[in-house]
């Protein structure tokens, strides 16, 4: 490998264990790659040379101490800049967050710096998470590495993106509606997002509390599980936190899928909205997964069709009382006014984008009185008839599989003014975040355009370990690993 | 036409456990501004609630204490509006699942018991506290700038809601009054009024007297004591009566009480200000009470004013002078005396009296102290038999409370006791007689007025020590 | 919704009340892009009221979780001069705010 940032995580890990390199160098690969690509893309919102250059050479004296907490231990990662970092500028993508330096780490950051991993800065998303293609950012928006025409998915486009293009190992992202696995599809990584509560939320800004959850972005299939086990686990601080013992996600990667039982959802094989190229790559995954020795059934699940309805009523709603606290008072932008009712609606008015204010318009709206009823109560409602149509369906299959998204990548612009076909793009992930059940999203192959298409695996809640057992072959299968990496050069350095 | 008023009370009361609702910073007034705080009490974008188990448990006992059912099956809620001290912009509080619901308290009135309805128990979190700079009418909207301290944001809240059981200002503040002291007894907070530890807000309506339906109900705020309560509301009823033999209606809205110019005024509030769009806090997992769970708490429930008023009357105290003992600390020093053999009216007269006096002039409370049950058992003993005047006897206790031993050892040690023993007075009435002949006379011919001087005469003798009534029996004879 | 009559609730919103309940000031502009998007979102949304859910209990929380609690002991709390630093405005170690035109 003549480029140490085009290595996997698992391969960087043998070359710093084996003193090729170190750990420095390796950051060095990576900020040398971030130089050349960042004018391009706009992956990162703040890159921390200093604290990372400091926490590779912390990473180098541990393993000459002879040290070693795991796996990612030197390794480079990029969080999404929803999650709190101490002492680094942490703002959503907002504008109402300028500035703010948070006074505290969130727990996946403490967890990471644990193992010893380096970080090295905070990426851009849509503001505080709210879209579907990094558009929505104060601060600019990312482009897709494939073809910088194209948006790079979202919210987690940038997370994404430093990734895809190497200028990270690996990422953090989170998913509240496919904020993950829509923009992995988009940029041909792996992305995924855990059974909630398998990750702490405490220090991730939170846009919907129900449903978001943190998971990560990687090269690979097993990249996903090492950085994943890294970051689950009980945490006293999330009171939602799952509290038993954590699935494994690396206990099955090379176990094939012979006897296991594969369900492809009816309702996201077609339709309105639906690429053919996409479906005909996610049937042809499935068929591959056939001849390794999976029986394949079709499951069809009416309540999804309702799940995109049901979310939009939910996640606006958690988010208009989430961001209330951006008021001007204690931090981030104040914007005057002569009482403090109006310098709270001035700052409000100015400080959140136009995304923000729609879902937070629309989320007060379901909640007002009058109105909770027939809208918020009745999307919980409809939560649990889709949480039922999965755990019927989990009676018969181990996993399911759909397209991640009903496209691939969408043009910069084009959807920006019509929120609704915009929100359609989460349609085959959404339901997944209203069950809390794990999902993930697996790049396997490129359409005419030479685009990135990626194929979701769903299990039942705390199943990662069979869906990293059937990613993994999808993976081996598509053989995609290779041309992701190759795939980079489509940007001019 | 009369009208008869219906009243309601909320009240609020903040809970003394070591540290917040939903996380670890203290629960202190006296630190420094912006001190107790922590990423969840302020606020801070991803910051996640915690719930104090204490908390629940002590809020578990209020609903004992007040008699309500314990809900099995209860939620946190969001309640949403904006104030610049509620950090979030919503206050976690519980809305259609309350922890605890049906209860009721006894309170005494002029025509007996009356049994006020509690119609739930519920906890949250308190706000901030914001100090308005500038303006001199003490309304926040004339202040120029308000400076905001987080220290109280979080704190454990518990709101205990009335039904409208009450009819007059006075049964309103002996509700208020009953709910204090049960807090006290079951030591969840110091529910000081004056710290706003305990606050209460009242809704008053008024109808026609004899009728069974309700008028508009006006809410008032800012009452910050048990006086201004019942001024407040005898101001209100005294307004809306008015208001209703003019023929005029009463508005529904909220007043706020204006201690200085003691009248109730309209309060500013804007048309949105009460669509608090509820809803279940995501960040929070519901409260399951189990039975054993329930038992576990009701096992550690101290006793209740009521019951210890009941056990002293048992005692032998009248029922004004059990309650007087079952206020503040010196109950379990009451049951301890009588315990210690004491008479419980001498017991309760020396608690409630000298002790009360004694320890609010040192300004500390009588658990502070080292008088136990034996020593007020002791002390009413040697007054009863005579070993000590009234006067030595109070002398006593002071030392005693100042720590210099029971009241025996103080008594001997400072040369207290009287002289009551026959014999050993009879020498110096003897001498008394011998030194006195025309007196002597004078008591043989009948004349009573003399025997005082005699007696003084016996008491100088004895250097003021000896028990004058056996003086007088023994110069009598 | 005419095409559509399981729908039951009119949407007619209207955005300057909401937006002065989620306290966010609008220009007139934004006022007239949202009061043409957001219905058609809402009535979007307002699909769920055509399945029938009679008899089912609403979901909030994914994981079927109860009593999660802390004990009552006291910790760290975060330096003040360091969570004053992000504020717009202090005086004397508190947050300032303009005058306050609404009683608690
Ligand atoms: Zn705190």
């Amino acid at each position: 490998m003549s480029d140490l940032a085009d290595l996997t995580i698992s391969a960087a890990g043998v070359g710093l264990r084996s003193g090729e390199f170190s750990a420095t160098d390796l950051l060095e690969a990576v900020h040398k790659r971030a130089t050349m690509t960042e004018a391009d893309l706009h992956a990162y919102l703040t890159i921390d040379r200093v604290g990372a250059a400091k926490a590779a050479v912390a990473a180098e004296s541990a393993f000459r101490r002879g040290e070693d907490h795991g796996p990612l231990q030197g390794i480079p990662i990029a969080l999404k800049d929803n999650m709190v970092t101490r002492a680094i500028e942490t703002t959503a993508s907002s504008k109402i967050l300028a500035g703010w330096v948070p006074p505290y780490d969130a727990t996946v950051v403490s967890r990471l710096k644990q193992a010893g991993s380096v970080i090295i800065g905070k990426t851009n998303l849509d503001e505080f998470a709210m879209g579907s293609s990094t558009e929505n950012s104060a601060y600019g928006l990312t482009r897709n590495p494939w073809n910088p025409d194209t948006v790079p998915g979202g919210s987690s486009g940038g997370s994404a993106a430093a990734v895809a293009v190497g200028s990270a190992l690996g990422s953090l992202g989170s998913d509240t509606g496919g904020s993950i696995r829509q923009p992995a599809s988009f940029c041909g990584v792996v992305g995924v997002k855990p059974t909630y509560g398998l990750v702490s939320r405490y220090g991730l800004i939170a846009f919907a509390s129900s449903l978001d959850q943190i998971g990560p972005f990687t090269r690979t299939v097993g990249d996903a599980a090492l950085l994943l086990q890294a970051i689950a686990g009980h945490d006293p601080m999330d009171s939602t936190s799952y509290q038993g013992a954590i699935p494994d996600a690396t206990s099955g990667l090379d176990a094939g899928v012979q006897g296991l039982r594969i369900g492809l959802i009816t309702e996201m094989m077609g339709g309105e909205g639906y690429d053919p190229e996409v479906i005909a790559a996610t049937r042809a995954t499935v068929s591959k997964l056939e001849n390794a020795g999976a029986t394949v059934t079709e499951i069809s699940m009416p309540s999804v069709d309702y799940a995109l309805s049901a979310y939009y009523l939910i996640a606006p709603a958690e988010c208009s009382a989430n961001l209330a606290r951006f008021d001007g008072v204690r931090y981030g932008l104040r914007v005057g006014g002569s009482t403090t009712e109006e310098m709270m609606a001035n700052t409000r008015g100015e400080g959140f984008g136009p995304e923000v204010k729609r879902r937070i318009l629309l989320g007060t709206y379901a909640l007002s009185a009058g109105y909770y009823d027939a809208y918020y109560a009745q999307a919980q409602r409809v939560r649990t008839l889709v949480i039922n149509d999965f755990n019927r369906a989990y009676e018969t299959v181990d996993v399911l599989i759909s397209p991640t998204a009903p496209t691939t990548a969408f043009k910069v612009g084009e959807k920006a003014s019509d929120p609704l076909a915009m929100y359609l793009s989460d349609i085959c992930t959404i339901p997944s975040n209203l069950s809390g059940h794990p999902g993930m999203s697996v790049p396997v192959g490129l359409d005419a355009a030479g685009l990135p298409i990626g194929v979701q695996i769903l299990a039942p809640a705390l199943g990662e370990p069979v869906m990293f057992r059937v990613a993994a072959e999808i993976e081996r299968q598509a053989a995609f690993a290779d041309r992701a990496v190759l795939a980079t050069s489509a940007v001019p350095r | 036409m009369t009208y008869e008023a219906v009243i309601g009370i909320e009240t609020h009361v903040e809970l003394s456990t070591s540290s917040k609702m939903f996380c670890a910073c203290p629960v202190d007034t006296d630190s420094e501004p912006n001190t107790n705080v922590c990423p969840v009490c302020l606020g801070l974008p991803g910051a996640l609630p915690v719930m104090n188990e204490k908390a629940v448990e002590w809020a578990m006992m209020i609903g004992h204490g007040l008699n309500c059912e314990i809900v099995g099956h209860s939620v946190m809620s969001r309640k949403n509006y904006f104030y610049p001290d509620m950090p979030k912009n919503y206050q976690i509080s519980q809305y259609d699942l309350p922890l605890c619901i049906n209860g009721h308290l006894d309170i005494e009135t002029d025509e007996g018991v009356r049994r006020v309805g509690v119609t739930r128990v519920h906890m949250e979190e308190d706000t901030g506290k914001s100090s308005h700079i500038g303006g001199d009418s003490g309304r926040i909207q004339d202040a120029l700038y308000s400076l905001i301290d987080f220290n109280r944001a979080g704190t454990p809240l518990m709101e205990i809601v009335s039904e409208p059981d009450m009819r007059t200002p006075a049964e309103a503040r002996a509700f208020v009054s009953e709910l204090r002291e049960i807090v006290l007894a079951l030591g969840v907070s110091d529910a000081k009024l004056e710290d706003g530890s305990m606050r209460f807000d009242g809704n008053i309506s008024m109808r026609p007297g004899g009728t069974e339906g309700f008028g508009v109900k006006v809410e008032i705020k800012n009452m910050n004591s048990m006086r201004s309560l019942q001024q407040a509301l005898e101001y209100e009823i005294e307004r809306q009566t008015e208001l209703l033999v003019d023929g005029h209606e009463v508005v529904q809205e909220t007043r706020h009480w204006n201690e200085g110019a003691g009248k109730t005024e309209s309060m500013r509030s804007k048309e949105e200000a009460f669509d608090y769009r509820y809803f279940p806090e995501p960040d929070l997992v519901p409260l399951a009470v189990d039975e054993a769970w329930d038992r576990r708490v009701l096992a550690e429930l101290p006793e209740l004013p009521s019951q210890a008023r009941s056990r002293f009357e048992d005692l032998g105290l009248d029922p004004e002078a059990a309650a007087l003992v079952a206020r503040g600390e010196t109950g379990p020093l009451f049951a301890a005396a009588v315990e210690a053999g004491a008479d419980p009216k001498s017991a309760a007269n020396w608690l409630t009296g000298e002790v009360m006096a004694w320890t609010r002039r040192n300004n500390t409370d009588p658990a502070a102290t080292p008088l136990t049950g034996k020593h007020i058992a002791q002390l009413s003993t040697m007054q009863g038999d005579g070993r000590l005047s009234a006067s030595a006897a109070k002398e006593v206790l002071g030392w005693v409370l100042a720590g210099e031993g029971s009241p025996e050892e103080v008594a001997e040690a400072r040369d207290l006791v009287q002289m009551s023993d026959a014999g050993e007075l009879q020498g110096i009435v003897d001498y008394v007689l011998a030194e006195n002949p025309e007196a002597v006379a004078k008591l043989a011919e009948g004349d009573e007025k003399v025997l005082g001087y005699l007696v003084g005469q016996v008491m100088k003798a004895s250097g003021g020590k000896a028990d004058p009534k056996l003086a007088r029996e023994l110069l009598a004879t | 919704m005419p095409e559509d009559e399981s729908v039951s609730v009119p949407v007619d919103i209207d955005i300057a009340r909401v937006a002065r309940l989620a306290r966010i000031s609008l220009t007139g502009t934004e006022l007239g892009i949202y009061e043409a998007q957001l219905p058609v979102i809402i009535d979007h949304a307002a699909r769920v009221q055509a399945l029938d859910t009679a008899g089912i209990e609403p979901t909030s929380h994914p994981l079927p979780l109860a009593n999660v609690f802390r004990t009552d002991s006291v910790g760290d709390c975060l330096d003040r001069d360091e969570v004053l630093s992000q504020a717009p405005e202090t005086q004397d170690h508190q947050f300032v705010v303009p005058r306050i035109m609404d009683e608690a």
